[in-house]
C-alpha cells in the first residue's frame, strides 16, 4: 500500500467540511507555517522536497517560486490554476470535490511563502459545482479566521478569490489564464515576460496547479526533507493518477512516485487490469496531449528496464520510445481500440480549442483534422500518412504556447507506433470500427 | 550589444529585437514579417514568418535556443548569433508557416485590389510551393459592412491584428476586434457596427493583405497601372504628407508613404485620404521611391527629367520596397 499525502483522508464522511477537516490535522501547515516560519523558510522547504508542477510541466516548484520577482511596493500574486481541461485528466476535479480545505489551506501557506496579500483560484466554467464547492469552503475559512486580516493574530493577512472560466481549454495555458482572469480574451501572450516578472495586472504571479499547491500542506507539515524520501531520484513525493480508459476500476489514486506502471495497471489496488479479459494496446499516460506508447513499450523501456511511474522513466528514450509524466491523465486503451479514431478525437478537440493567435496552429489543426476524417470515412490514401507527419512537424515548436505541441505530439505519436493502421484503412478504403463502444451505438441513429 | 546574423555582425542598442537588428543589416537578412508593425505596440508574434534559429543565446549563456524564436519579439543578447536564410531546417520551417496561412486564402489574386502591393503574395512567391496540399473547401466569411469607406473581406484576412492595434492605438474608439476564436476566428465588429473615425482608414495601410480595401478605389484600376507620386497639403489632423496614385492626371487613391519595409511612415487622416483626391488639393513633390523588382515600379518614369531618375537611382540604391527574390 503506497503512502497517500492528498486524499489520505478520502474514507472520512463530511471531510469537506471545516470541522472534519480540521478534526483529522486540516490547517496545520497554516499554523506551522505563519506561527514558527519565515516566507523563505517556507519556499526552502519547498526546494528540498523536490516537488514539481503537477499540471503537466513538471517544472520544479521551489524554483519557480524562486524566480518570482519581489520588487518594493509592487503586488505579488499566487494564482490556482484549476482549468483543469486536458481530457483524460480529471484530479484536480476530485481534489477540489472531496477536499476542497486542502486546497484553500495549501493556498494560504504558499501565499504566505511568496507574500501574496490577495490569490486567486481560476476555475474552468465547466466545474460549476465543484466551484460551488469550493466558495462554501472559503466562506467557512474567512469565518473561523482562516482568510482575511491578521490570520490566527499574525500579520499576514490574505483574501482569496474565485473566477470561474467560460470553458476554454486554452486558458490552462498560465498566460491566457492570466488574460482571462484580467477579464480579456484568453489569448496566450507573447514570451518573455514570464509571469514571475510581469503576470496578473502586470505584477509577478506564480500559476500553480491545483495538486501543486495541495502538496504543500504535508511538505510544510512533515518537512521537504521527509517528501523527497517518497518517490525515486528527481520525482519525488506522491501523484494523483486520473486512470480511464478500457480498466476494470477507472478512478483518480494517489500513488507513490516510482510505482511500475505495470504494477499500476494490473494489480487489483490500483486499475485492476484491462477489463472484459482483453489485451493491453496502447497508453496515454499523461493526458491526451502526451505521445501514446503501445504496450511493450509502456510496460518497459526500450532498453528492457520495467517503465516506472515517474517523470524520467516515462520520459525514458524521448519520444521515439517514449512519453511523458504529463498531468497524469492516464488513459489505457485494449485491443480493439482504433488508434485511428482515438486519435482523431484527441485532434478535433485541439482544433476546437485553438485560440487563432497564431498561424500553425489555426491552420494546421483543422487541416489535421479534416485529414483524419478522411480516414474514418474511408477515403484516406496513403500519402495522407506522410501528409499528416509533415503537417504535425511544421506545427511543433513554432507557436506561441504549447497547444501547437498538444496538438502535434498525439499525431507524430499516433503514426510513429501504429503506422500500419493508417496505411491498412488507406488500403481498404474502408474503416472498420471494432471498438466497444461502436458496438453499443450499433443501432444508435446518428 | 553585438549580434550576428547570417554571419554578418551588426552593434545594436540594448533593446533591439533580433528583426530590427537584422533590418539594420539590410535586405539581405531580414526575414519577412506579417504582423509585427515598428509603430504599432505589441504588435508582431501572431503570424510565425520571421522566426529565426537562434544557434548561440549570448557570450554569457551560448546555448542555442531549443525552438525557432519570433524575431520580431526577441531581444538580442550580447554574442547571440542568429540564423535567418542560411539554415535550410529555418527555411523549411517557414515554407511551413507560409503554407499554412494560404490554405485557407482565397488566392482570388486576378480580382484582389491588394495585387501588385500585398505581402502575402510576395511572401507566397519568396517561400510558397508550387502547388497547394489543401484539397478541403476553404474558409468563407459572410461580407460585413463598416461604413463607406472601408471594405471588409475577411476570407482574405491571416490575422496579423495589426488593424485591431491600429484602432487601439492610434484611433480614439476601437469598435472592431476579434471573435470567435481559432480557424473561425474573424475580425469584426459587436453587434453590425460602422468603423469610422479621424484616423479609421490607417487600417487599410496596415492590412498586409487584401482583407480591408479603400471603398472609394476598389476595382477602379490595378496599382501597376497607377503611378505613385509624393506629396503634402497642410492638414490640422496629421503631418499631410502622402503617396498619391495617378491615373493621367486622376488621383485615383492617397495612402500614407511606405518606407522600404512596406510600413506607413506617418499615419494619415480620413479628409486627407478620401477627401483630397484632386491633384489640386496637393503640393506634389516627386516620384515615390519604389523598389525596382516592384510591379508597380514597370513603365512608370520613362518622362522622367534628369533629376528625378537620379533621385530614383539613389532610392533604388537604398533598397526601398525591397522584395528580392531570395535564396
Amino acid at each position: 500500500m503506497g503512502k497517500k499525502l492528498l486524499i489520505h483522508n478520502d474514507h472520512v464522511p463530511n471531510i469537506h467540511t471545516l470541522d472534519v477537516y480540521r478534526a483529522h490535522g486540516g490547517y496545520a501547515s497554516v499554523e506551522k507555517a505563519l506561527k514558527t516560519m519565515t516566507p523563505e523558510q517556507v519556499t526552502e522547504e519547498v526546494k528540498k522536497s523536490g516537488l514539481r508542477g503537477r499540471g503537466g510541466a513538471g517544472f520544479p516548484t521551489g524554483l519557480k517560486w524562486s524566480f518570482l520577482a519581489k520588487p518594493e511596493g509592487v503586488p505579488r500574486y499566487l494564482v490556482c490554476n484549476a482549468d483543469e481541461s486536458e481530457p483524460g485528466t480529471f484530479k484536480d476535479r476530485y481534489l477540489m470535490e472531496r477536499h476542497p480545505h486542502a486546497l484553500i489551506e495549501g493556498m494560504i501557506t504558499a501565499s504566505y511563502a511568496l507574500g501574496a496579500r490577495n490569490s486567486y483560484i481560476y476555475i474552468r466554467g465547466e466545474y460549476f459545482y465543484v466551484h460551488r464547492i469550493l466558495e462554501k469552503a472559503i466562506k467557512e475559512a474567512y469565518a473561523a479566521g482562516w482568510l482575511g486580516e491578521n490570520i490566527l493574530g499574525t500579520n499576514y493577512s490574505l483574501d482569496l478569490h474565485m473566477q470561474i472560466g467560460a470553458g476554454a481549454y486554452i486558458c490552462g495555458e498560465e498566460t491566457a489564464l492570466l488574460e482571462s482572469l484580467e477579464g480579456k480574451r484568453g489569448n496566450p501572450r507573447i514570451k518573455p515576460p514570464f509571469p514571475a516578472i510581469a503576470g496578473l495586472w502586470g505584477c509577478p504571479t506564480v500559476v500553480n496547479n491545483v495538486e501543486t499547491i495541495a502538496a504543500v500542506v504535508p511538505i510544510v507539515n512533515n518537512g521537504g526533507e521527509e517528501y523527497a524520501k517518497i518517490g525515486v531520484g528527481k520525482s519525488t513525493g506522491t501523484k494523483l493518477i486520473s486512470a480511464s480508459g478500457h480498466i476494470n476500476k477507472p478512478g483518480v489514486y494517489e500513488l507513490e512516485l516510482g510505482l511500475p506502471v505495470e504494477e499500476f495497471i494490473f494489480s487489483e489496488e490500483y486499475c485492476g487490469g484491462i477489463r472484459n479479459g482483453k489485451k493491453l494496446k496502447a497508453v496515454v499516460a499523461g493526458g491526451s496531449s502526451v505521445p501514446i506508447l503501445p504496450a511493450e513499450l509502456i510496460l518497459k523501456t526500450a532498453k528492457g528496464e520495467p517503465r516506472l511511474m515517474t517523470y524520467e522513466s516515462l520520459g525514458d528514450g524521448g519520444f521515439i520510445t517514449g512519453t511523458m509524466l504529463g498531468s497524469g491523465g492516464f488513459i489505457v486503451m485494449d485491443e480493439d481500440t482504433s488508434i485511428v479514431k482515438n486519435l482523431y478525437t484527441f485532434t478535433r478537440f485541439y482544433h476546437h480549442e485553438s485560440c487563432g493567435q497564431c498561424s500553425p496552429c489555426r491552420e494546421g489543426t483543422g487541416w489535421m483534422e479534416k485529414i483524419l476524417q478522411k480516414f474514418i470515412n474511408g477515403t484516406a490514401n496513403e500519402s495522407d500518412v506522410d501528409l499528416l507527419w509533415d503537417i504535425q512537424s511544421k506545427i511543433e515548436g513554432k507557436t506561441i504556447c504549447p497547444l501547437g505541441e498538444a496538438a502535434a505530439w498525439p499525431v507524430a505519436a499516433a503514426i510513429r507506433h501504429f503506422k500500419q493502421e493508417f496505411i491498412d484503412i488507406a488500403k481498404k478504403k474502408k474503416f472498420d470500427d471494432v471498438s466497444h463502444y461502436s458496438r453499443l451505438n450499433k443501432n444508435v441513429v446518428a | 550589444m553585438k549580434v550576428t546574423i547570417d554571419g554578418i555582425e551588426i552593434d545594436v542598442p540594448k533593446g533591439t529585437t533580433i528583426l530590427q537588428a537584422a533590418r539594420m543589416i539590410g535586405p539581405k537578412v531580414a526575414p519577412p514579417a506579417m504582423c509585427y508593425y515598428t509603430k504599432l505596440k505589441t504588435s508582431g508574434g501572431y503570424c510565425r514568418t520571421c522566426i529565426v534559429k537562434v544557434t548561440k543565446g549570448s557570450t554569457a549563456n551560448p546555448t542555442p535556443m531549443p525552438k525557432p524564436v519570433a524575431s520580431c519579439r526577441t531581444e538580442v543578447m550580447d554574442g547571440m548569433e542568429v540564423q535567418n536564410f542560411t539554415s535550410p531546417d529555418l527555411l523549411e520551417a517557414r515554407k511551413g508557416v507560409v503554407e499554412f496561412l494560404l490554405i485557407n486564402h482565397p488566392l482570388d489574386c486576378p480580382v484582389c485590389d491588394q495585387a501588385g502591393e500585398c505581402h502575402l503574395q510576395d511572401l507566397g512567391y519568396n517561400n510558397g510551393s508550387v502547388k497547394t496540399r489543401y484539397e478541403f473547401k476553404r474558409r468563407e466569411f459572410d461580407m460585413i459592412d463598416i461604413g463607406k469607406y472601408i471594405k471588409l473581406h475577411m476570407t482574405r484576412c491571416i490575422m496579423c491584428f495589426r488593424c485591431v492595434k491600429v484602432a487601439d492605438q492610434i484611433t480614439n474608439n476601437r469598435v472592431h476586434g476579434v471573435m470567435h476564436r481559432g480557424d473561425a476566428a474573424e475580425i469584426s465588429t459587436y453587434i453590425e457596427n460602422v468603423i469610422e473615425n479621424d484616423f479609421s482608414g490607417n487600417v487599410i495601410d496596415v492590412c498586409p493583405v487584401g482583407a480591408l480595401t479603400d471603398k472609394t478605389f476598389r476595382f477602379k484600376q490595378r496599382v501597376w497601372f497607377t503611378k505613385p507620386v509624393e506629396a503634402h497639403r497642410k492638414c490640422d489632423k496629421c503631418s499631410g504628407k502622402v503617396r498619391l496614385w495617378f491615373k493621367g492626371e486622376d488621383v485615383l487613391r492617397v495612402t500614407a508613404r511606405k518606407d522600404q519595409w512596406g510600413e506607413a511612415e506617418d499615419f494619415i487622416c480620413n479628409d486627407c485620404r478620401f477627401e483630397h483626391k484632386r491633384k489640386s488639393d496637393w503640393v506634389i513633390e516627386g516620384p515615390s521611391p519604389i523598389s525596382h523588382h516592384s510591379v508597380i515600379s514597370q513603365n512608370q518614369y520613362e518622362h522622367l527629367n534628369e533629376k528625378e531618375v537620379e533621385i530614383l537611382k539613389h532610392q533604388k540604391a537604398l533598397g526601398f520596397m525591397n522584395y528580392d527574390k531570395r535564396p
